[in-house]
């Protein structure tokens, strides 16, 4: 017991991937035991879950804002659809996802390059212009990407050892929604342990370093633009991965699904979850698949018709967003985090306590620590900081 | 040489457009360091004012002024409940409150007046003069945009360099804490530049849906080009916003008329990308000074 406690404080490597172990086991039992709907709606979960992962390590960890990310998301999902024509299409998934990745990051650089020079609203803008100007790609090169109809998609079945896998696996036959989720969800726990590494390393604490103060930063020996460019990057790599997941999904590439309010909903699940929190972004993830249901029902019974209840959702979002960034901006895992930091500093001895109680911005997590407030006094825990006043 | 001066005319008009919005954008900028996302929703919003009072059977001119209005009073609310919290505090939670905004906007709009598209109409004729036997691109609706816009901005140069207002706006805009010191009461400062810029939103929304259809999202593609407009000529500098907006105008202009305008946006975005990479201040800005 010992053993696992001090590896797991050890080796950061070991740890994620105890995690990610722990999760496949939850997705396959959660896959075998849900509906072919829910598995459906899991999916989808899944792929705002890597796209929201990979925007909330560029906003939280490095302070940048994209509304690119649906944009890029339908970088890599027309990748995917191009790639996959017809049944018999001969080219493996994998290549195909790594094919969509690739695509998009060769846009994230274009993009990154010219923009995270600068900061805060320039991003934003330009990617703001992306979000706007990728769908009327697809609209202007109808023959080749299909128009406003967008290019189908066709999923090769799944290979004889996967059926056997699986069905080892979970004791019934893979259905097709079924293959859909577990690809889905396995790209996410790669995507989650690939990002949760990468921002606990060299490069995750430059980005952190230049979203705090960029002069400190520069006096340090970082390049401000490359580590700005890289966070945009490996951002857009995971929007890539994200779009190729939804071409599968929902067996579709069309400019209708990657609108301005995909990208600005994604931000939405962002900050809801926590500015740089993984689980806070699946979190986010979620609410964005299963809350729209339960808001628009709410909406119906409240007498308006169904286009305008399916607005509901949307706005809902919108609200939360204003109200989070007004009352907690550091999002609900940021607020969850402040709780528990002030339950474990009310068990400390009490001069300690009334040292930490100023503590209206909770004391940041060290490994995933959310946008910059206002000056602290000390970025330091708040239970082991003793400076007497 | 007919479709040359007609994609000019049409990108002129079009360019004022975007200048008046640009304007609007720099002139909250220039007082709160805020990147106003939520600008093409709120003056989505005033066109829908209008249009009620359209339908309710009232002259085009009632609606107009009501708009503006509205647009005045949004502005001016919003800065003073939502936006004040979040000034002079870490940009990018400004940011993100705006495009909060924008979607809260989005989502009221559309369950109010619903998701569908609806004409509105314009005040002046929106077929091309006659010259000779031929019909030119400009419109009267289009004559009217000009002047509107230039009566607009040449109204603010006023507030701005003879009025005693006008001067205390600077001043608030220019250095917050010696203008408070020298008793400008700089809270209502921000919020009057929040409403004219406001306003001035409303006018390009106003401009933009004459004589054309109005739908929630009908102002999404006009939010990237006013920020372009305003980048282009550096964020800080009204008479760069309005530049800045012409050129845009002219260029989107040919690249609709000559190239295919599905391709507009991508334009805008590499023209966007051009601009932060040759001069990343705008073609407006002075050198920055050298932090490190």
């Amino acid at each position: 017991m010992r053993a696992v406690a001090r590896l797991w404080s050890s080796s950061t490597l070991l740890r994620h991937l105890l995690v990610a172990a722990v999760a496949l086991v939850v997705v396959l039992l959660v896959l075998g035991g849900v509906s072919d709907f829910r598995r459906f709606q899991l999916a989808e979960m899944a792929y705002l879950g890597i796209a929201a992962g990979g925007l909330t390590v560029l906003t939280g960890l490095n302070g940048q804002i994209s509304l690119g990310h649906g944009a890029l998301m339908a970088i890599g999902a027309y990748t995917a659809a191009l790639l996959l024509p017809d049944r018999d299409a001969s080219v493996p998934l994998l290549v195909v996802v790594l094919a969509s990745v690739l695509a998009t990051l060769v846009v994230g650089v274009l993009v990154g390059v010219a923009a995270a020079r600068l900061h805060g609203p320039y991003l934003a803008g330009a990617t703001l212009a992306l979000a706007v100007a990728v769908p009327g790609i697809a609209l202007t090169f109808k023959e080749r990407l299909g128009g406003e109809q967008g290019l189908r998609v066709v999923l090769p079945d799944p290979s004889e050892p996967v059926l056997d896998a699986a069905y080892f696996l979970t004791g019934q036959e893979l259905t097709n929604s079924g293959y859909v989720a577990l690809l889905a969800w396995l790209t996410l726990i790669v995507t989650y342990v690939l990002l949760a590494n990468l921002s606990r390393s060299r490069v995750g604490r430059r980005w952190r370093a230049v979203r705090d103060d960029e002069v400190a930063a520069e006096l340090a020996g970082i390049d401000l633009g490359r580590a700005r460019v890289s966070a945009f990057v490996v951002s857009a790599a995971a929007a890539g991965a994200a779009g190729a997941m939804l071409a599968f999904t929902v067996r579709l590439a069309a400019p209708s699904s990657f609108t301005l309010t995909l990208s600005l909903t994604l931000l939405a699940a962002v900050v809801l979850g926590g500015l740089g929190s993984l689980g806070g972004a699946l979190v986010g993830a979620g609410l964005l698949t299963f809350l729209p249901q339960v808001i628009t029902g709410l909406g119906r019974d409240a007498g308006l018709s169904d286009i305008r209840a399916a607005e509901l959702a949307p706005l809902i979002y919108g609200v939360v967003m204003v109200l989070v960034v007004l009352v907690a901006p550091l999002g609900l895992a940021g607020a969850l985090r402040g709780v528990l930091h002030r339950r474990r500093a009310r068990r400390t001895p009490p001069d300690l306590v009334r040292d930490a109680s100023p503590a209206t911005d909770p004391a940041p997590d060290p490994e995933l620590d959310p946008v910059p407030g206002p000056p602290r006094s000390g970025a330091s825990s708040s239970t082991t900081k003793g400076t007497p006043a | 040489m007919q479709q040359l001066i007609n994609t000019a005319l049409g990108g002129l008009t079009l360019g004022m457009v975007y200048a008046a919005f640009a304007l609007a954008l720099v002139l909250i900028w220039r007082s709160t360091r805020v990147v106003n996302f939520a600008q093409a929703p709120m003056a989505m919003v005033t066109t829908f004012v209008a249009l009620v009072i359209l339908d309710a059977g009232y002259s085009y001119w009632l609606g107009f002024a009501a708009a503006l209005l509205s647009g005045l009073l949004l502005g001016a609310f919003l800065e003073r409940v939502v936006v004040r919290p979040v000034e002079g505090g870490p940009e990018i939670n400004a940011v993100i409150l705006t495009l909060g905004l924008f979607i809260v906007l989005h989502g009221v709009a559309a369950v109010v007046f619903g998701n569908s598209y609806r004409s509105f109409p314009a005040p002046f004729g929106i077929r091309g003069f006659e010259v000779g036997d031929r019909t030119i691109a400009l419109t009267g609706f289009g004559v009217f945009t000009v002047v509107a816009v230039l009566v607009v901005m040449l109204l603010l140069v006023a507030l701005f360099r003879f009025t005693d207002v006008g001067l205390r706006m600077r001043a608030a805009a220019f250095n917050q804490e010696v203008a408070r010191l020298l008793g400008v009461r700089v809270g209502r400062m921000l919020t009057l530049g929040w409403a004219l810029a406001s306003l001035v939103g409303s006018l390009a929304g106003l401009l933009i849906a004459g004589g054309s259809l109005v739908h929630p999202s009908y102002m999404d593609s006009v939010v990237v080009y006013g920020f372009v407009a305003a980048v282009l000529g550096g964020l800080d500098s009204p008479v760069g916003a309005v530049v800045g907006g012409l050129l845009l105008g002219l260029s989107l202009s040919f690249v609709s008329g000559y190239v295919g305008s599905g391709l507009v946006a991508l334009a805008a975005l590499a023209i966007l990308m051009a601009v932060l990479t040759l001069r990343p201040g705008g073609l407006f800005a002075q050198a920055p000074a050298r932090r490190v």
